[in-house]
């Protein structure tokens, strides 16, 4: 059974394997010239502005709150997904109602402008 | 020389889970432990793999290294003071602490050894996740159902609890 996770795993070295190599190479091979620009941190181009460490606004978390509801939705829709062609129109009726239910939330927080960024 | 890489690869994935916990729990900068705790989830993930809980580990992923953590980051960056914050109180409590570890530690191993547990033996791991869709989607039809309600008064709390009303001006 678990041979068939064996590609994920040759997929997890290789990545593991090209990000150490990257780093490794690019601190043996590139050159070092560092000028006071090039130590600077990097803020579009124009010099740094103020603390680095400002608070975040609240709106990213209402985006992300938002973002794990349909989050969880999409993991409601794996299980169902495996086995659609089995379940048939009965399986189909049943999803959309469950998508349906969550389509009022979504047009509450379209209605109520959360998805605006003023 | 299969179960060897098993093994191996098993203990791997252990070994990131319970190193990188630890690194979540002691480190003195919470961004740091925030990022530690993405390697604990996905140990954790990986260990669902190797408990044949296929739809678990794809959970866990999804929600736990797509959502919840990026929930918590940014629950870390609405806080000001989160780098270097002194975490420990100047009060040693070390012999009381001691005693209620060494405590809960002997109730729990004692939990563990008396437990008598039933060994699954040589079953076949199938994948779980089309046992599950039939199931949700057959006898917990309404739990499931339930479930959207659920998700539905999450975001209209997130809402209600995040958002100040704004009207749109009125135009007179």
């Amino acid at each position: 059974m678990l041979n068939e996770y064996l590609p994920i795993l040759i997929l997890f070295i290789i990545n593991i394997a090209f990000a150490v190599g990257i780093i490794i190479f690019s601190h043996f091979l590139g050159p070092r010239k560092s000028s006071a620009e090039k130590l600077s941190p990097y803020e579009s181009g124009v010099p740094p502005v103020g603390d680095t460490r400002i608070r975040f606004s609240v709106k990213f978390y209402l985006i992300a709150m938002l973002f794990i509801v349909f989050d969880i939705e999409v993991v409601f829709m794996y299980p169902w997904a495996v086995i659609f062609k089995k379940l048939g129109l009965f399986g189909f009726v049943e999803m959309f109602v469950f998508i349906g239910i969550l389509l009022i939330g979504y047009v509450y927080v379209w209605k109520k402008g959360a998805l605006k960024w003023e | 020389m299969e179960g060897i890489i098993y093994k191996i690869v098993f203990y791997l994935f252990a070994v990131l889970t319970v190193g990188s916990a630890l690194v979540v729990v002691t480190s003195r900068n919470i961004v740091h432990s925030a990022f530690a705790l993405l390697f604990t989830f996905f140990g954790v993930a990986g260990l669902y793999v190797f408990l044949s809980a296929d739809f678990l580990a794809a959970t866990q992923v999804l929600i736990y290294v797509g959502g919840i953590l990026v929930l918590i980051l940014f629950g870390v960056m609405l806080t000001r003071k989160v780098f270097d914050v002194k975490i420990f109180s100047g009060a040693g409590q070390v012999f009381p602490a001691a005693v209620g570890v060494a405590v809960i530690f002997f109730l729990l191993a004692t939990v563990i050894v008396k437990t008598p547990w039933h060994l699954v033996g040589e079953r076949a791991m199938e994948p779980t996740t089309a046992e599950i869709g039939k199931l949700l989607m057959t006898d917990f039809l309404l739990p499931f159902e339930v479930a959207s309600v659920v998700l539905l008064a999450a975001l209209v709390g997130a809402v209600i609890l995040i958002r100040k009303e704004v009207r749109p001006p009125k135009v007179d």
